[in-house]
């Protein structure tokens, strides 16, 4: 087993993932703020925001999909070592994890039931940038309008036309990480 | 402090109750189930809250608790001093400059900023349940936006009291969507629901989360020619004179001797250190 995959977990779990919650929490309460996430570091092509996030948010309990790409064995190593969390496909997922193209279409992941609407998956998607410039995002948690750079917006006002059902969504670059409630309005920049 | 594990919870329950709090915040006052943990107070001590604050302290945090807006009774005191044992955070009785703050039953009169988590103890979270007993029926409702029953309560209200009742506990429809029990405040504080902090209500013997995120819409419920009143004690502070304030009322001898005063000690303390007056004030050592 390679030594990346053993390495990269939290030195600190209690402390590192409390400051990283916060910071998430921060960034989806307030969608399009950009939030700095670090501590933990994942084989590539994983960004450590995502790698932190990951450590922060998943466990045995949490299903995940790795989408093409990030589905490699040394990531799955290291889930297996650092999160264990059972690798599923996308339709039984809680978290998913890939760059925007490779997570394909968005009605593959669940979307939970007007019963349960929190039973829906969180994607994480990562991306080259991160800047707050682009698509347009009004809504709960933002005072005015704020602007993310995000892949696309067709896809997520469809999202948004489904509330309180839908998919939930972090954006991470780098160290870099952004949220998308599914009730933000997404507009074209 | 070495003893427990930073905040008192393990990892794999701060982790579930975190996943929840985010679900929460993406689906503003719907009512997320969770595993809800035994906590070292009874239910009704805000065994809840606690879960809540412990997912979302930091060690770089300041945390003020309030019980019905004091920060000296004895809920707010052990639960600063469990968290002061259990995380090592620093603790204020003032409103500006915690950065968590867990309350009962009432939101400080000072508006919250954008840096602040405002964390209510909630004993009952679903406001369709002294309408509707079943939990099976009251989650159907929600799905299928049902709220004519709790309108029709309201109504029930005007027809034998000629006004609405309803003056703590009153419900709120949140982003137009999911009707919510802003937890046992008076409906004087409704009108702070829409506030730029993030406000996160916990339920630990009913095992709920939800949440309202900043700058999101939240309407108390009424009817056009009977619109939603935030009333108050028609008085001011006994103490302080403020006239805008949250007032309780204190009896203070057997002669139905009573006086008003503020219920946010930190913001009747704060106007008393300014210089600020009221009918009561020791001002004979003077």
């Amino acid at each position: 087993m390679r030594d990346d995959v053993l390495t990269g977990g939290f030195s600190d779990a209690p402390v590192q993932s409390a400051r990283a919650f916060r910071a998430a929490l921060d960034a989806l309460a307030r969608p399009g703020r950009i939030v700095t996430l670090s501590g933990g570091a994942a084989p590539a092509p994983l960004s450590t925001a995502a790698a932190t996030l990951l450590l922060t948010l998943c466990d045995g309990e949490t299903p995940l999909y790795l989408a093409p790409g990030h589905d490699a064995p040394q990531v799955r190593d290291w889930v297996a070592f650092h999160i264990g969390a059972p690798i599923v496909g996308p339709g039984e997922a809680m978290f998913a994890l890939g760059r925007w193209a490779a997570l394909g279409r968005l009605d593959h992941y669940p979307v939970g039931t007007p019963d349960y609407p929190d039973r829906s998956a969180t994607l994480i998607v990562e991306l080259d940038r991160l800047a707050a410039d682009g698509a347009r995002l009004t809504g709960p948690g933002i005072a005015t309008e704020a602007r993310l750079s995000l892949p696309e917006t067709a896809a997520f006002e469809v999202n948004r036309t489904r509330f309180p059902l839908g998919l939930d969504f972090f954006f991470t670059a780098g160290t870099a990480l952004a949220a998308l409630p599914r009730t933000t309005r997404v507009e074209a920049g | 402090m070495s003893a427990y594990n930073f905040a008192y919870l393990d990892e794999q329950t701060k982790r579930m109750i975190r996943r929840a709090l985010l679900k929460a915040i993406a689906i503003p006052g719907y009512q997320v189930p969770f595993a809800s943990r035994e906590m070292p107070m009874p239910y009704g001590w805000g065994t809840g809250g606690v879960q809540v604050t412990a997912a979302c302290l930091t060690p770089e945090d300041r945390l003020k608790v309030i019980d019905q807006g004091a920060d000296d009774t004895t809920n707010a005191i052990s639960i600063r001093k469990f968290f002061e044992t259990t995380a090592g955070v620093e603790t204020t009785e003032r409103t500006g400059e915690a950065t968590v703050i867990q309350t009962r039953h009432r939101i400080p009169e000072a508006p919250l900023g954008d840096d602040q988590i405002l964390v209510y103890q909630v004993p009952i979270p679903e406001p369709l349940r002294f309408l509707e007993p079943r939990e099976t029926e009251t989650r159907r409702m929600h799905a299928l936006e049902e709220y004519g029953l709790m309108h029709v309560k309201l109504y029930e209200d005007i027809a034998r009291h000629g006004a609405i009742a309803t003056s703590y506990a009153y419900p709120v429809k949140v982003e137009g969507r999911y009707v919510m029990d802003p937890s046992p405040i008076p409906k004087f504080d409704n009108p702070k629901l829409e506030s730029a902090a993030i406000q996160l209500f916990g339920a630990g013997r009913e095992q709920r989360i939800y949440a309202i995120p900043p700058h999101t819409r939240v309407v108390s419920l009424d009817f056009e020619d009977h619109p939603f009143v935030a009333s108050k004690a028609d008085h001011a502070c006994d103490l302080c004179g403020a006239e805008q304030s949250y007032l309780d009322e204190v009896i203070v001898d057997d002669a139905g001797g009573r006086m008003f005063v503020c219920s946010d000690t930190d913001f009747c303390a704060t106007r008393q250190a300014e210089g600020h007056r009221g009918r009561f004030s020791p001002e004979a050592a003077e």
